[in-house]
């Protein structure tokens, strides 16, 4: 127990690693869910042919390969050594990204038709019918469900360890334990519990933008989501 | 020498596909954990025992909220501590299967709470004993509804088990870099890993949704 301070302090050296990887990473992920997740929904075949061979080339090989391939074998090809840090926020926002993809049109589509019908007879613009009317709610639609993919995307944080990227556990598993061997448990502990306070930030965040999404189409929000924020609820 | 060599990846791909073997292994045995486990968890929790349920709730919550890898690591270096000394290979299946099991036991949880009130209390009229009300009227309608979902955490098990490879097991990724170390071909085999995990997650992707459209309609 007396090494408590020292390897909490170790292990929070990794932490702004792990907080830029998180960030990046879930900035990427909901530019990428947007518009690959509007573009799945476009009219053109190719557009929407194009978009859904990024989505399942994503969602169907596994993380490490990606990341792997993009820090190994990407400067082999084209020559370009990524800095890790970068290497993993990018596979970390395209990753999630497929997946969001697919909430982002599953919310979009799950608006009622007579909103898009609405919008018509009001003369509104394509452009203007999705910014103003058909997002608004489907953005509502889709938070608790990105909810759950941020968390993941702070759980695969982890594996830019095996890049090299100094983040909590790369602190955790290269120094801690080969010079704090016996307190193995205490130091697993400390790792495990600062991901945990970080996936509930992550939560505390979104309950909120679920509250203000929902306000802003005049709904209040869900009994769920409002003792959520109170309660500071784990991930869902 | 060129981008890609064929008589290179071809003579490497028996070493890929005994990895992968060992992939599957993995992920069939941790599936079998996982599956049991999340329904133990599930029926536990669906008893509503005071501190019993607390304690659960707290564990899913934390599994689900740290990540896979770290209680690998967890696992791996903290058990021979208390004089448990597992293979890697042990360990992965134990971690994977417990981290998905919790997902699971929310799945199962969400599938027992769709089966309607009034079968809970038919069977109560019939005074059935609590375990054939679990194995004749609750579970055998509440399971087939959650299979999609439960077929999609197991593809999504299959995935993860390149994170074991820190531990050392030789599954497809961890092949894929010693050939690559030892012949500094990485572009080949990481390339060939990839697309292993393709034809088989994508495939079972599409079973899972059919699957799901065959249920839909009952």
């Amino acid at each position: 127990m007396d090494n408590l301070p020292r390897i909490v302090e170790v292990l929070l050296e990794g932490l702004p690693e792990t907080v830029i990887a998180a960030v990046g990473g879930i900035a990427l992920t909901i530019v990428l869910s947007f518009v690959a997740g509007l573009a799945l929904l476009s009219r053109s075949r190719v557009v929407r042919g194009v978009t859904r061979v990024y989505v399942e080339a994503f969602r169907g090989t596994s993380e490490v390969v990606q990341l792997f391939w993009l820090y190994f074998v990407l400067p082999i090809l084209v020559g370009i050594q990524l800095v890790p840090l970068f290497a993993g926020v990018l596979v970390l926002g395209l990753n999630h990204g497929a997946y969001g993809a697919e909430i982002v049109r599953g919310a979009v589509q799950s608006v009622p038709r007579a909103q898009y019908e609405g919008a018509i007879a009001l003369n509104l613009s394509p452009a203007q019918r999705m910014r103003r009317v058909i997002l608004p709610q489907a953005v509502v639609e889709m938070l608790p469900p990105l909810n759950n993919l941020f968390i993941q995307l702070l759980k695969s944080t982890a594996i830019l360890s095996l890049i090299t990227v100094p983040e909590v556990t790369r602190q955790g598993r290269e120094v801690l334990v080969p010079n704090f061997g016996p307190d193995i448990v205490l130091i697993f502990a400390a790792m495990l519990v600062i991901y945990l306070v970080l996936a509930v930030l992550i939560t505390v965040a979104m309950r909120l933008a679920e509250r203000v999404a929902a306000a802003k189409v005049g709904r209040r929000p869900s009994e769920e989501a409002r003792l959520g924020a109170t309660l500071g609820a784990g991930a869902t | 020498m060129p981008l890609w060599d064929w008589g290179y990846a071809l003579e490497k791909l028996p070493d890929l596909l005994r990895a992968l073997v060992t992939t599957i292994e993995i992920t069939l045995l941790a599936s079998v954990l996982a599956v049991v486990l999340g329904l133990l968890i599930a029926v536990v929790r669906q008893a509503r025992i005071p501190l019993v349920d607390r304690v659960l709730w707290a564990f899913v919550e934390f599994i689900r909220s740290t990540p896979l890898l770290v209680q690998i690591f967890f696992l791996y270096f903290v058990l021979p501590q208390f004089g448990i000394a597992l293979s890697a290979f042990v360990v992965g299946v134990l971690a994977l299967g417990v981290h998905y099991a919790t997902y699971m036991s929310e799945v199962y949880r969400a599938g027992i709470d769709a089966v309607p009130p009034g079968q809970w209390e038919a069977a109560t009229a019939l005074s059935l004993p609590r375990g054939r009300t679990w194995t004749g009227v609750i579970l055998p309608q509440a399971i087939p509804r959650v299979l999609p979902a439960l077929g999609n955490y197991v593809i999504s098990m299959f995935k993860e088990v390149p994170l074991l490879l820190p531990i050392g097991v030789i599954e497809v990724v961890n092949q894929a870099r010693e050939l690559g170390t030892q012949s500094f071909r990485f572009v080949e085999m990481y390339t060939i890993a990839g697309i292993l995990f393709l034809l088989l997650s994508y495939p079972a992707s599409i079973l899972v949704r059919r699957l799901e459209g065959r249920l839909a309609n009952i």
